[in-house]
């Protein structure tokens, strides 16, 4: 127990490297994500496939093989990307494609006749998406969104095993000094757990309060 | 061949649909369709389920575009411009503006009021500025007995309420003709009488409607004309005392009007 | 870029993938069988039971969803038997915490599964007489299982996918097949270019068995 007390100046460090590259992962993801998902909702043929495409095949790879991809082929293209960057890219490229599946359910769900409902007021295609859609589309959005936010802070354990100095990574460096595997994991898990069930609450209380929008 | 009995000396008719043909597929819903709906008339179409007749009413407002024949709503060709190329659709958002349209299924917007609801059209549409609008809108909900629930979300509200608000939308923005797609069909039977009600408030004020519907005792007592359609053609067309009296002697409509009297009793 | 393919290694290795991407299969087919188990009896368990019994399945429902798989992984291989004193293989510890991972999730889906059941048909099974456990066995489970088919294999899937995690414990599946040939090989872009598309395949592969499978038996909801 005082093991735990004393270890925890030295996990700080990790957690502040987490919570960067959780946080710089879900502001690429998100951004990408909606626009992509929405190219994907309304757009062409031409967006449409590509996008389609990319999102099956990143969601059909497990994160950790993404990962390891990305780390160790980048350097050979010429780029001398450092491995916090690479790791990043790995896992933005992951979420983001979990990111246009969530924007695409969400735009998707809206029912065909508020559609028709918007068009026969006479409103145009982009007053609908402002006004009818997208504010139910939101709605739709939001509690899936946050559980792909939890699922990032969890793949970001992953990081560590390329090198980079998170809290996985800073747990392992203590246990190798103490030797006390135990109270360390159980600390650990008990700072991802806080994160993370933080979120999913948030999510849920989301999901509760939007059910009018369900019909 | 359309039967009709009576030849009303039309002036301009406010619609005016000729031939009209529409496939789904290899499906030919509408066989060439021939319709008069003279200003401040209400016209009824009845008929049973995949003759057509909902596929018509969608057409008017290019809901559903048409393949051939043409409709013209207040002398405008609704689907195409004057060198026959379809309509974009910003051209069809502004013609839709002035044609009204109210749902089976309601299709109120769930995060708005139903103030909201009706407002927005107004703001956004036909550009009103925000008092201006929240009082015309509050003047319709009121018109349709809704003046208690203006603030209300449609969740809250019963399906006949919300079904109001689906006319009040309508109405507000000022439309040429109304549309009502068979707008009692997903009602509870004590909540049709109060929306029907409406409706015959609003015929009465010489609002020009089309109306599908499967109301026979409404369609009989509110409409000036009644059209019957049978197979993707109009079959029977008349005034509502020729088509459900005298015109015994068109079979299908006959046959049609017995089943459904059978369950209206 | 002065990097010239050459698969040669790729093919000499192919056993360490082949076979890895076997024992992926195995290590997500018994987590899932037991993660069912798991997830099934809490499911029954904390239906309608006690207030204390159904806070305790939900902390470790909430607990396993809420941690990283990979800090679950460590703590059941390292953690565990450091206080315990006993010792398990890799394979061992990677299979019983992917089984826990799997049951937490499955929890949910089976208590959805349950209450989604239609209490006509329960009424019904009751009409003609059936004894409750008849009732079980011949109306709730059959009802259940059509009722969650397509939950329960999107969690395969997804857990055949989490069998990568493995690596870290040094177990033979695809994944460390990989990092193997590569670290002896450093034929880094064959390497993946070989292993992404036999999770992608085997993915689809699977997708596509589930959705043959949903056909044939999932209730079809207007």
């Amino acid at each position: 127990m005082m093991l735990m007390l004393h270890s925890l100046p030295f996990l700080w460090q990790g957690l502040l490297v987490t919570l960067h590259v959780s946080a710089l992962v879900v502001v690429i993801s998100l951004v990408l994500g909606v626009v992509l998902g929405v190219g994907l909702s309304f757009g062409p043929w031409w967006v449409v496939w590509p996008v389609r495409l990319y999102s099956d095949m990143i969601r059909g790879l497990p994160l950790l093989v993404l990962i390891y991809s990305v780390y160790y082929m980048l350097p050979l293209t010429g780029w001398s990307v450092p491995s916090f960057w690479a790791a990043v890219s790995a896992l933005a490229a992951f979420q983001t494609a979990h990111v246009i599946e969530v924007t695409r359910g969400a735009v998707q769900s809206i029912p065909h006749g508020q559609h028709e409902a918007g068009k026969a007021i006479g409103l145009g295609f982009g007053q609908r998406m402002i006004y009818v859609v997208m504010p139910q589309a939101l709605r739709r959005f939001l509690p899936p969104w946050i559980n792909t936010v939890v699922s990032t802070v969890q793949g970001s354990a992953l990081v560590s095993l390329v090198g980079i100095v998170d809290l996985m990574f800073s747990i392992q460096q203590v246990i190798g000094r103490t030797f006390k595997p135990m109270p360390l994991y159980i600390l650990g898990a008990l700072i991802y757990f806080a994160i993370n069930y933080a979120l999913s609450l948030t999510s849920r209380a989301l999901e509760a309060r939007f059910a009018y929008i369900r019909e | 061949m359309p039967i009709s009995v009576s030849d009303d000396p039309s002036t301009n008719p406010l619609v005016k649909v000729r031939q009209l043909t529409k496939a789904f597929g290899i499906n030919q819903v509408l066989k060439g369709v021939d319709l008069d709906v003279p200003k401040g008339s209400v016209v009824s179409i009845i008929g049973a389920s995949g003759s057509g007749k909902t596929t018509l009413l969608r057409c008017v407002n290019l809901l559903e575009s048409y393949d051939g024949g043409s409709i013209q709503v207040d002398g405008i060709e609704v689907g195409y411009r004057a060198g026959g190329t379809p309509r974009s659709e910003r051209e069809l958002a502004r013609i839709r503006a002035d044609i009204g349209m109210v749902f089976q299924l309601f299709n109120l917007f769930p995060h708005l009021t139903a103030t909201e609801n009706v407002m927005l059209g107004l703001r956004k549409v036909r550009r009103m500025a925000k008092a201006e609008a929240r009082a015309t809108a509050e003047h319709w909900l009121a018109r349709v007995g809704l003046d208690d629930k203006l603030n209300s979300l449609p969740i809250e509200l019963s399906g006949g309420q919300q079904q109001r608000v689906g006319i009040a939308r309508a109405v507000a923005m000022n439309p040429k003709v109304l549309l009502l797609d068979e707008i009692t069909s997903a009602l509870d039977p004590e909540l049709v009488g109060e929306v029907l009600k409406v409706v015959r408030s609003l015929a009465e004020d010489g609002v020009t409607m089309i109306l599908v519907t499967h109301e026979m005792s409404f369609a009989r007592d509110v409409s000036s004309r009644v059209v019957f359609m049978d197979g993707g053609k109009v079959a029977v067309q008349g005034t509502s005392r020729e088509v459900f009296g005298a015109l015994a002697q068109h079979e299908r409509l006959r046959n049609f009007l017995a089943r459904i009297e059978l369950k209206e009793v | 870029m002065n990097y010239h393919l050459n698969y040669y290694f790729i093919w000499k290795y192919f056993g360490r993938l082949g076979w890895g991407l076997v024992v992926s299969l195995e290590l997500a087919i018994v987590s899932i069988l037991i993660g069912c188990l798991i997830g099934l009896t809490l499911a029954v368990v904390s239906h309608g039971a006690r207030r204390p019994v159904r806070i305790l399945v939900g902390a470790y429902v909430e607990f396993v969803r809420n941690v990283p798989l990979l800090l679950l992984v460590y703590l059941v291989f390292y953690g565990i038997p450091s206080v315990g004193g006993f010792a398990y293989s890799a394979t061992t510890s990677f299979v019983m915490t992917l089984s826990l991972y799997a049951g937490a999730y499955l929890v949910e889906v089976f208590r959805a599964g349950l209450a989604a059941i239609p209490k006509g048909l329960i009424d019904a099974g009751r009409a003609i007489g059936l004894t409750p456990w008849q009732r079980v066995l011949y109306v709730r489970l059959p009802s259940m299982f059509r009722i969650v088919l397509p939950s329960l294999g999107n969690a395969f899937i997804s857990l055949f996918k989490d069998t990568s995690l493995a690596t870290v414990l040094a177990v033979p599946e695809l994944t460390f097949g990989a990092n193997w040939i590569y670290t002896n090989t450093f034929r880094i872009v064959e390497v993946y270019t070989v292993v992404a598309p036999m999770y992608l395949i085997t993915g689809f592969v699977l997708l596509f068995g589930l959705r043959r499978l949903e056909h044939r038996f999932a209730i079809r909801r207007r």
